[in-house]
């Protein structure tokens, strides 16, 4: 009998394309998804070289980050220029330097726009078992499908788009098991914020991590990316769900997915994947679904999380004294005292969006909370910001833009928006925002702005009472 | 990438400690679309202070700069190798780096050189007022005042460094071998290439 395998390991092996002796490995890239922030001194480099795209079937570019989310074009149709000149030259050189690669681009105002680990699954160019990168540290969301995707540098984006492969090192692999069903009301979110809180953020790394149990079985394709996309925050390069019947429902009938009699040899070979019973992982942790509550962060680092119907934490409460500085120091620019109960924190701002949370699910999840509601005369700025083009025409569809207006938010066009400071969409500095995106770190909204990261029906429920508020309150 | 076999010249002797990649290149930098041009906000903070060492004219071509211990630590920003490499830098000594700058500086040709306190200390002295000279050969850093300090680097690195090889030239040397796992691809799982679109 062969060894066992993990679902890591048999997507590895079946990528080696030469083996050196110090144990690096040139890895076949079967995905390549390009944006327009790390992609430019790539493709200068490739030009300088008189280098060509290796495989441009297999690459995929949109742009995102630096995208306004305000309208695209004006009545006329016309496009409405972009003010910031960085930004401008950033998306004219990736709508330049597609075609002149011959690489497929999808336009600011193409239906088919959204963050680039939104579009990938929902274009169906994301499969199980395949290698899967781009230039951005998120693309651990693709593990969802049962990719091995992780996020690269410029030069390693450069080194894809000649080669279609990376050198490589094998990265340990990590076992994540969830016991038991998340409560009613607990979102994949709060299941992922729960278990950075656990494992800290240098947790995974060095790991591959491979989320396992009954819970991930239940849970539906947006739920699963949700998870994996954090696994970066969990220190590991890239997450892995196994690919099951759930996954190939979602993929089914997609754009660039298989099709005909290919779909039904690409399913037969997806079945072979999931790790055999027996494999072992260098790393195994274990969490119990019936600790996650609905989860928000209190600092400036994923981990700092808590419960939220608990207390900011006390510095000296944590026992590595490295800890208790930074705790000290997250808390300052945090303006929050230690002993504070979350839920008497205000909120001015909301943002519902980011590649974590701007699926049709989560736009659901929220409007449900909202819906017959408004935002408290507290919050300032409430925006939503759906994933892709084809997640709004969704929403739009099931009349949630509605509710979202009517709920005093305002309803964007696809992009990254205030996920990071990048583009116009900032929150101000030293105000603090209910954010479903991934990263709370200093300034990451905006120079000065205080982040609380939770799930989408988190941050509606925090639109209505204006501060930090247990969904299930409102729900039940 | 360009072979680097011997860097002669004077040498900035900033010798500043945990020089974060923020310091080599800010943020705002970021968002440019070419890798020329960064030397102009490589420390950009230092320089705008009155009488700092690198609008010193005495250093005005210098081709090294020693620094001190972590050079490069922060963000994995690519950035900070480009700007040392825009702003005519094409080695760094100091007595520690942090590892993804390290591989950064590599991937682009800059030398990145790891050399014990004392003898950073002794080149500090040493650049103030004449060149100092690195041997990509002999692994060695030489003075005009018969100083030698040898240092290390992975074998790999330093023959990809001397011969101007750059990651992609050597992937590209194994060509026949990603063509065979293509054309394996294209025989067992045809399904592979995505359906155009
Ligand atoms: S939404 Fe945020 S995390 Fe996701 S790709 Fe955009 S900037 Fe990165």
């Amino acid at each position: 009998m062969t060894e066992p395998k993990t679902l890591y390991q048999k997507i590895w092996d079946a990528h080696v394309v030469d083996q050196r002796d110090d144990g690096t490995a040139l890895i076949y890239i079967d995905r390549h998804l390009v944006h327009e922030v790390t992609s430019p001194q790539a493709f200068e480099g490739l030009r300088k070289a008189g280098r060509q795209v290796r495989r441009p079937d297999l690459t995929l570019a949109v742009p995102d980050h630096n995208l306004p989310t305000t309208a695209r074009l004006d009545m006329d149709g016309n496009k409405i220029p972009i003010a910031d000149p960085q930004s401008a030259a950033q998306l004219e050189a990736l709508e330049a330097n597609a075609p002149a690669f011959g690489i497929k681009y999808i336009g600011a105002s193409d239906i088919n726009q959204g963050i680039v680990h939104v579009i990938g699954p929902e274009q169906g160019f994301t499969l199980p078992g395949c290698t899967l990168v781009c230039g951005d540290s998120h693309t651990a969301a693709h593990g969802a499908l049962g990719a091995l995707a992780f996020g690269i540098g410029t030069s390693e984006v450069e080194h894809v788009l000649a080669t279609q492969t990376l050198q490589l090192t094998r990265s340990k692999s990590m076992e994540i098991r969830v016991d038991g069903l998340l409560g009613p009301g607990i979102s994949p979110k709060d299941l992922i914020l729960h278990i950075i809180g656990v494992i800290g953020t240098a947790g995974g790394t060095g790991h591959v991590i491979e989320y396992r149990g009954e819970v991930f079985e239940q849970m539906s394709i947006e739920g699963r990316l949700t998870v994996s996309n954090m696994s970066i925050e969990a220190g590991a390069r890239a997450g892995l769900i196994a690919p099951d019947a759930t996954t190939f429902e979602y993929l089914k009938g997609r754009p660039m997915a298989p099709k005909g009699a290919d779909w039904d040899a690409a399913v037969e070979y997806w079945k072979t994947l999931p790790t055999d019973h027996g494999a072992k992982f260098d790393k195994s942790v274990t969490i119990n679904a019936a600790d996650v509550a609905p989860t928000v962060t209190w600092g400036t680092s994923p981990e700092d999380v808590v419960q939220v119907t608990g207390n900011v934490p006390a510095p000296l409460s944590f026992a590595d004294p490295s800890k208790q500085d930074a705790a000290q120091k997250s808390l300052d620019y945090m303006g929050l005292q230690s002993g504070q109960a979350m839920q008497d924190v205000a909120v001015e701002n909301i943002f519902i969006g980011s590649c974590t949370n701007s699926r049709i699910e989560d736009l659901r999840a929220a409007a449900n909370v909202l819906r017959d509601r408004k935002k408290a005369p507290g919050v300032k700025w409430a925006i939503v910001v759906p994933g892709s083009g084809l997640v709004k025409a969704q929403a739009e569809a099931e009349g949630l833009d509605k509710i979202f207006t009517d709920a005093g938010f305002e309803w964007r066009e696809p992009g990254c928006s205030a996920c990071l400071g990048m583009n116009p969409d900032k929150v101000p500095s030293g105000e603090r925002c209910a954010s479903t995106s991934n990263r709370n770190f200093v300034g990451r909204q905006g120079p000065g702005a205080r982040t609380h990261l939770m799930s989408p029906a988190m941050a509606a429920a925090a639109a209505v009472t204006g501060k930090l508020t247990d969904v299930r309150e409102l729900t039940n | 990438m360009q072979p680097v076999d011997k860097v002669e010249g004077r040498a900035i002797p900033f010798g500043q400690k945990n020089v974060d990649t923020d310091v080599i290149i800010p943020a705002k930098w970021l968002k440019t679309i070419s890798r020329e041009g960064l030397g102009e906000g490589a420390f950009e903070a230092i320089r705008a202070q009155d009488g700092n060492i690198f609008d010193d004219p005495d250093y005005a071509d210098a081709s090294i700069l020693i620094a001190g211990d972590n050079f490069g630590c922060g963000s994995s920003r690519e950035h900070a190798a480009w700007a040392l490499d825009d702003m005519g830098i094409k080695a760094v000594i100091a007595p520690s780096f942090s590892d993804i700058f390290s591989g950064n500086a590599f991937k682009n040709g800059l030398l990145a050189i790891a050399l014990p306190q004392e003898a950073v200390d002794r080149l500090m002295e040493v650049a103030k007022t004449d060149p100092i000279s690195i041997d990509m050969q002999t692994m060695s850093v030489t003075t005009p005042f018969q100083d030698r300090f040898a240092f290390e680097m992975d074998a790999f690195r330093q023959k990809c460094l001397i011969e101007g090889l750059d990651e992609i030239d050597l992937t590209m040397a194994k060509s026949d071998a990603i063509e065979v796992h293509e054309k394996s691809i294209d025989s067992s799982q045809p399904w592979m290439t995505p359906a155009a679109v």
